[in-house]
């Protein structure tokens, strides 16, 4: 295999052929694609739909299409200006629950696969520790005591909560990067183990990590709105996942209101179903065994 | 071999330990008092019964002594299997409840994960053969996997339940059947299991495929795949022992899925009013009854921390490789 | 009769175009004979083995024949292909550390391989044992699992089991480039002591370490750029090549016997022609320190003497 990638890779050229397989890979594109409209939209949703996703401001129950786009809920609250604020409040969760996870698993990770020793033992205890928990269930116990809760604190217990099996991919991956002769040169030449972790581990795996952060991304996503549909979601704010629990709550089902649920859904499941198949995309970018002639 | 099983059982119990500290910790050190809130929630205006529920609540909560007596009081209690008393089903035990509880969750989730599991796994090899197979089967189950769990439960009460009323959409029996060992319970039963099944199977099922496609597209491309078909094995021995391989990883998988499938299973219950341990959170949640909170939370600890060590004993069993480190010899 | 390879064409397809792996390669191993492959790597060395036996999903064979004892193999078509492999052509691969499944015991996965080729393992697990005594090996290997074994031993019991239907070509891949030194030597003897009692009838033996080739090739064959540059005598490759690119890659290996101890080590410079869109002419020309005009036209492979053919303006 290595023979045959030294014919069609020339060293040099290998990240303009990232580029180039990235752009032609349809998964990544259609996946990035999906990400951005969601995204775009929850940024510009709420700016131009200048509608207060509480208050109660139409004729309850209304279908989609008339005054409201998306209808209103029993209770005449706009359904689209609560979709597309839920949206921003599904993005702040995965940017803020998944990035802090991915970076108490990266440093878990790094410090635990370099390190070794004691430090090791410890981290990877810590580790399976977490691993084994049902850390939703933890997240449901804490939720229940807070009186107010609002989007950052759950994204910040989202990401405290789910970095263990990151840690254990980026320290396994760790192992294998520390033995090479660079890292070992660096080593000999003095430098100092953080400096050699940022500077030469991670940089030779950035793909690894940023795959890491999309699935942290869509994990936080998903525990959000598993705690917003019980009933511990935000107290002050708007969440895709609140809506499901207000549509159920208020018997959004027997009574046919179907605009109250279904987008919401739609919302989690289009998000994260792109960010996915983005991800299986961008391995095959960056891993030539996966690709495709 | 004892060695490997005894470092397992240590992390187990330092799970439970941890969790079981986590559990008494929280009301005692969240901010805000808790009972403050419970005596505030109930709203009673006089105050010799504020005062009443206060003792009560503190004395309930173990609160009148040393906060090392009450960690100590705490594990003896949990010991002797008492969680204290629900405030919602005053005054039934938490431990009864759960128990009440645990056939419906169990009878939901144990043939949902291990259907979801076998079919998923078939199907995902079966996708990775056929390029137009696998070019729709890939999205779909992208898409499956990506759907929370409450979501697709909705969609097929409303589809299945509501609009076509083929099945029912609420609850584990109907109210006008007596629990009996009759045909028209069991039937009845079975069609109310029928939905909160298919959409855990669903979601799972979608993510199982993926995972499987995914690690026999690596075996296929492994050295012994490729030494087999160089010298001329069938693309069936080469996929069987490809599949075998893969399934290694999937038991694994399952390990670390289990939390994340529970929570499905918690939402699942909720959203079809299925008595089990998601609808009994729920009801603590929506009562403030913490007692029946923090003992469903110590439940569900415990059985994932069961199933995890059965799923290792099964493990050991199945991949040669771990004996054999185990028995840390070689020939 | 032997192989013989007239002329072919392998090409690897990349989204960039057609990357000429082996362009025009004509050669032949007679019966008995070690031939040694030798050159940089992406020379297209692995690409000939591999072709020989089994294509990889990217390869297309676009053009010339091989034979092998007569009978022309299909080697572009991967299912025609399977009832030569393993009995016919059989190859010891360069990933032979990991080549065997690691969650199947080892006389279980050959009895499935030989079942699966439609053969009872019942009839051959004397063979096997008896082969496996003569490579040292004990006879409970069958029954572990490959982890359980030595790198050394999983390299001889792959030995084993790729030869064991005494196949008439052999392509041992760099089988030598994971060991130590010692093993080396061991390995490299065993699969002369295979061909010596018959086991193989000829082997084609790909590594980059000239010096190893020469104390077990017969003859020698050094490829540049997906063309043979020079073939000979293994003596003859070592003590007199013709090639300017031989000669460069000989001087630059310095333990390759005592009369180079004193000569420099020169390393070559530059780096072989991309073969996506391969030069005209000498494809060596670049980094040649002999080219002239002439060398804009392709050289053709010469027989400059009986058995030694080079592919040089020059020689």
């Amino acid at each position: 295999m290595t023979q045959t990638d030294q014919i069609v890779l020339p060293a040099k050229r290998r990240g303009g052929e990232t580029l180039h397989f990235a752009l032609r890979n349809k998964k990544l594109l259609v996946g990035a694609f999906v990400v951005l409209a969601a995204l775009v939209l929850a940024i510009a949703g709420p700016i131009l739909h200048d509608v207060s996703p509480t208050e109660y401001i139409g004729v309850p129950g209304q279908a989609p299409g008339g005054d409201h786009l998306l209808g209103t809920t029993m209770f005449g609250q706009d359904v689209y200006s609560q979709f597309v604020h839920g949206l921003r409040s599904t993005f702040l969760v995965g940017l803020l629950g998944g990035g802090l996870a991915a970076v108490v698993g990266m440093v878990v990770g790094f410090v635990a696969g370099y390190r070794g020793g004691w430090v090791d033992e410890i981290l990877n205890m810590v580790t399976n520790i977490l691993l084994v928990i049902p850390t939703l269930a933890v997240l449901i116990i804490i939720a229940a005591y807070l009186k107010v809760r609002g989007v950052m604190v759950e994204a910040l217990f989202i990401g405290f909560t789910s970095w263990p099996w990151a840690a254990r991919a980026v320290r396994a991956q760790t192992l294998t990067l520390a033995s090479r002769d660079f890292v070992d040169l660096a080593r000999l030449s003095g430098v100092r183990t953080w400096k050699i972790i940022t500077r030469e581990i991670a940089p030779n795996m950035s793909s690894y990590l940023f795959m890491t952060f999309i699935l942290l991304f869509g994990g936080a996503v998903l525990a959000a709105a598993t705690l917003d549909f019980i009933g511990l979601g935000p107290t002050d704010g708007m969440s895709l996942g609140l809506m499901m629990n207000n549509a159920v709550k208020w018997s959004a089902l027997q009574l046919g209101l179907w605009w109250w649920f279904v987008p919401p859904g739609i919302g989690i499941t289009a998000v994260v179903g792109a960010l996915y198949v983005m991800n299986v995309g961008l391995d095959e970018v960056f891993n030539p065994r996966l690709r495709e002639t | 071999m004892r060695q490997y099983f005894g470092r397992k059982a240590l992390i187990y119990a330092l799970t439970f330990f941890v969790a079981v500290t986590i559990n008494w910790m929280i009301p005692r050190f969240m901010p805000g008092d808790p009972i403050q809130g419970l005596v505030a929630r109930a709203q009673v205006a006089d105050p010799a019964s504020v005062d009443a529920m206060r003792a009560h609540y503190t004395n309930l909560f173990g609160l009148d002594v040393p906060w090392w007596q009450q960690y100590v009081n705490f594990w003896a209690a949990l010991l002797r299997g008492d969680m204290g008393i629900s405030i919602w089903a005053f005054p039934t035990p938490v431990t009864d409840l759960i128990i009440r509880a645990v056939p419906y969750t169990l009878g939901l989730l144990i043939p949902a994960i291990l259907l979801s599991w076998w079919a998923g796994n078939r199907f995902g090899a079966f996708a990775a053969r056929r390029k137009w197979l696998d070019n729709t089967v890939l999205p779909i189950g992208y898409l499956l996997t990506a759907t929370p769990y409450m979501w697709l439960a909705l969609l097929l009460a409303w589809t299945l339940a509501i609009l076509a009323g083929i099945f029912p959409v609420s609850h584990a029996y109907s109210f006008a059947v007596q629990p009996s060992w009759s045909w028209e319970f069991l039937g009845s039963l079975a069609v109310h299991w029928v939905l909160p099944f298919s959409s855990l199977f669903l979601v799972m099922f979608g993510g199982w495929a993926i995972g499987m496609r995914n690690l026999i597209i690596y075996e296929l491309e492994s050295d012994y795949a490729n030494y087999l078909q160089a010298l001329g094995a069938r693309s069936r021995l080469v996929r069987g022992y490809a599949f075998r391989n893969a399934v290694l990883p999937q038991i694994t998988g399952l390990a670390l899925q289990l939390g994340t499938i529970v929570a499905g299973a918690l939402v699942t219950e909720i959203v079809f009013s299925y008595p089990g341990i998601g609808h009994l959170i729920l009801q603590a949640i929506n009562n403030q009854d913490f007692f029946l909170l923090q003992g469903a939370f110590l439940f569900i600890v415990l059985g994932v921390l069961v199933a995890n060590f059965i799923i290792d004993v099964v493990y050991t069993l199945v991949d040669p490789r771990t004996r054999i480190r185990m028995q840390g010899n070689a020939v | 009769m032997g192989l013989r390879v007239n002329d072919l064409k392998v090409y690897y397809q990349t989204l960039r175009g057609e990357v000429k792996a082996l362009d025009g390669v004509t050669f032949a191993v007679g019966d008995g004979e070690i031939l040694g492959l030798a050159g940089e790597s992406g020379c297209g060395k692995t690409t000939l083995g591999k072709s020989l036996i089994r294509m990889d999903g990217r390869m297309r064979h676009t053009g010339g024949t091989v034979e092998l004892d007569g009978a022309e193999l299909p080697i572009g078509d991967d299912r025609r292909m399977n009832r030569f492999r393993f009995s016919e052509v059989s190859i010891i691969p360069q990933y032979a550390m990991s080549a065997m499944n690691p969650t199947r015991k080892i006389g279980k996965m050959v009895a499935d391989l030989l079942e699966s080729r439609g053969l009872r393992y019942r009839n051959l697990a004397g063979e096997l044992e008896r082969r496996l005594d003569l490579v040292e090996l004990p006879r409970e290997v069958l029954g572990s699992y490959p982890l359980e074994l030595s790198g050394g031993m999983k390299q001889r019991m792959v030995m084993v089991i790729s030869t064991l239907l005494d196949p008439s070509l052999l392509i041992a891949d760099e089988i030598t480039s994971a060991l130590d030194v010692s093993t080396q030597k061991a390995v490299a003897r065993t699969l002369v002591g295979f061909r010596d009692r018959g086991f193989v009838r000829s082997v084609i033996f790909i590594t980059h370490d000239i010096s190893l080739t020469y104390q077990i090739a017969d003859t020698i064959m050094v490829m540049y750029a997906g063309k043979v540059a020079e073939k000979a005598r293994a003596d003859v490759i070592v003590n007199a090549p013709r090639h300017p690119y031989t000669k460069l890659l000989i001087s630059s290996l310095p333990e390759v016997g005592v009369r180079y101890a004193d000569r420099k080590l020169a390393g070559i410079p530059g780096s072989p022609p991309s073969l996506l869109d391969p030069p005209t002419g000498c494809r060596f020309r670049d980094r040649c320190p002999l080219a002239h005009d002439k060398c804009a036209e392709e050289p053709p492979a010469v027989e400059v003497e009986p058995d030694h053919f080079v592919a040089c303006w020059k020689a």
